[in-house]
């Protein structure tokens, strides 16, 4: 099948972009959009141009290095799937398929499709924790973990932390990473211990980055290639809301932002 | 310069900043620990409080449209008594303006609550903005409501409908094509509405009103954190209900003027 790749080229963060469009003669249907990038980028190099950088990784929707927003969509038509688990098939044969990348300003653009996520490691690393005391390994049944608990921190866990809820807000906001990582580990027993200063600091952290604000929308979770539920935000704002009251006294102090707010 | 830099450190374990708590253990670092974390730490910027953050904006506004709904629907049932004698109505707006202090601590709250609302609304929403500096060139909503993308359009123009309102109804300034009567309630709505346009534009507000609380209705239950899998999709579908139902009510009035039920 025949399509045209209208991509964004940019060199780097300071110099200006611009979409190339590339015809496309032979896609394979069964090709994923990454292969389909890759086949692109051998005729680049033959041709002596510079090939289309993105980022990748295990190509199997589980790493979270993926992602770009094609046709207007955060990984593409396809629901609950990643950029690299889309095929070909989903276009039509003369398509023009517009790529872009994830457009937010706390995820600074490193050059084409590859922008620097460094932001939510930050949230990560601010709270993304629980405490366990070393020595003998637990008994199997020491700790007992309700079947919805269970469930309902695993759906949040399903977290890749690929950026495409921020892309795809039209705030850019990171509650629903913010809230899956709150969700995963404070409906567990074992996060239970840091349960408050672990919303206090994510949520501080996510403030201090250049993000937008939740508006509810639901944007995120359409996008999401997880479907992780909008019910993760409530469960962060419920926590945050309850720490601020119970832990008043301590401000949380975010590490400087990855982008500096203008 | 060692003394200095463990100083620091021992200032911040009291202040119980939760950076030192999540790179040092307290109850067992010795002083040089503690410089050599001091050393790696990453620059810290300023602590953000509870209206400094995002979550903490929505959850005033969340509250704060919470006692506007409230409004919404007292006035509602209030308005319509104007399916009964004109005397109800008019002894019902005598009582209002009677409560002497408590009208005036009702306004002042409420008063309050809309300009928290707006303020939220607006340090958000230029938040947003600086959020995404370049926009995309193509974009396709996939999961989202129009009510819920057009929230910073329903809100202002509600707002101007609600100043508009206040000047024809409770100030009695603008009443075109007809003499405003204080006191006399009936008479004034069924004057107000005779007027096409005024009907019209009332007509138009409430329905973004209602779009307005079809989304807000269950967002704010979002933004103080309560959210249950089963719940929350019926929630939805309640907000939308009962936003429906609050324009059914209050567009009523103007449409059984128009048509001469209300005389």
């Amino acid at each position: 099948m025949k399509l045209t790749l209208k991509i964004w080229r940019q060199k780097s963060s300071n110099e200006k972009g611009a979409f190339v469009s590339y015809p496309m003669d032979n896609v394979d249907p069964e090709m994923s959009m990454l292969e389909c990038l890759d086949v692109l980028n051998e005729t680049l190099i033959l041709s002596g141009e510079i090939p289309v950088a993105f980022e990748h990784d295990c190509r199997e929707g589980i790493c979270g290095s993926c992602g770009f927003v094609i046709n207007g969509v955060a990984h593409g038509p396809e629901r609950g799937t990643t950029a690299c688990q889309l095929t070909m098939r989903h276009f039509k044969d003369g398509d023009e398929v517009t790529i872009e990348p994830w457009r937010a300003e706390a995820f600074p653009l490193i050059k084409d499709l590859v922008v620097n996520r460094r932001a939510l490691d930050h949230i990560i690393e601010a709270g993304g924790y629980i405490s366990v005391s070393t020595g003998q390994a637990p008994g199997g049944n020491d700790i007992l973990v309700g079947k919805e608990s269970a469930e309902e921190s695993m759906d949040a866990a399903a977290c890749i932390g690929c950026g495409a809820c921020v892309a795809a807000c039209p705030n850019a906001s990171a509650a629903l990473f913010t809230g899956a990582k709150i969700t995963h580990l404070g409906t567990l027993p074992q996060g239970e211990p840091e349960r408050e200063r672990r919303a206090l600091s994510m949520v501080a952290q996510m403030n201090a980055e250049a993000f937008g604000n939740c508006t509810s929308i639901g944007e995120c979770t359409g996008a999401c290639p997880k479907e992780i539920p909008l019910d993760v935000i409530a469960n962060m704002n419920r926590d945050y809301i309850c720490a601020s009251f119970k832990r008043r006294e301590e401000l949380p102090t975010p590490v400087a932002p990855a982008v500096q707010r203008a | 310069m060692c003394r200095f830099a463990t100083q620091n450190r021992v200032e911040e374990l009291e202040n119980g900043s939760s950076h030192t708590l999540r790179s040092t253990f307290p109850d067992t670092t010795t002083g040089e620990q503690l410089m050599a974390t001091a050393q790696v730490m990453p620059h810290q910027t300023d602590p953000v409080t509870f209206w400094q953050s995002s979550n903490g904006k929505k959850v005033v506004m969340a509250v704060t449209g919470a006692m506007m709904f409230a409004f919404i629907c007292g006035h509602m049932l209030g308005n319509l008594q104007m399916y009964e004698a004109p005397e109800h109505i008019n002894a019902y707006g005598h009582f209002l303006h009677n409560l002497g202090e408590l009208l005036w601590i009702e306004r002042g709250v409420f008063l309050l609550a809309i300009a928290l609302h707006i303020l939220a609304a607006v340090q958000l929403a230029l938040r947003s903005q600086v959020a995404r500096p370049i926009g995309y060139s193509r974009s396709q909503m996939i999961n989202s409501t129009y009510a819920s993308r057009t929230m910073y359009w329903s809100g202002p123009i509600v707002l101007a409908f609600i100043i508009f309102h206040l000047l024809q109804f409770t100030a009695g300034y603008i009443h075109p094509h007809a003499q405003f009567v204080a006191g006399d309630v009936y008479n004034n709505v069924v004057s107000g509405f005779q007027v096409w346009w005024v009907s019209a534009w009332y007509i138009f507000a409430i329905c973004l009103l209602g779009l307005h609380l079809s989304h807000g209705l269950w967002s704010m239950f979002q933004s103080v954190g309560l959210a249950h899998p089963r719940l929350s999709p019926l929630l939805r579908k309640a907000a939308v209900a009962i936003a429906t139902l609050i324009v059914l009510g209050y567009i009523s009035i103007p449409i059984s003027v128009l048509l001469g039920f209300i005389k």
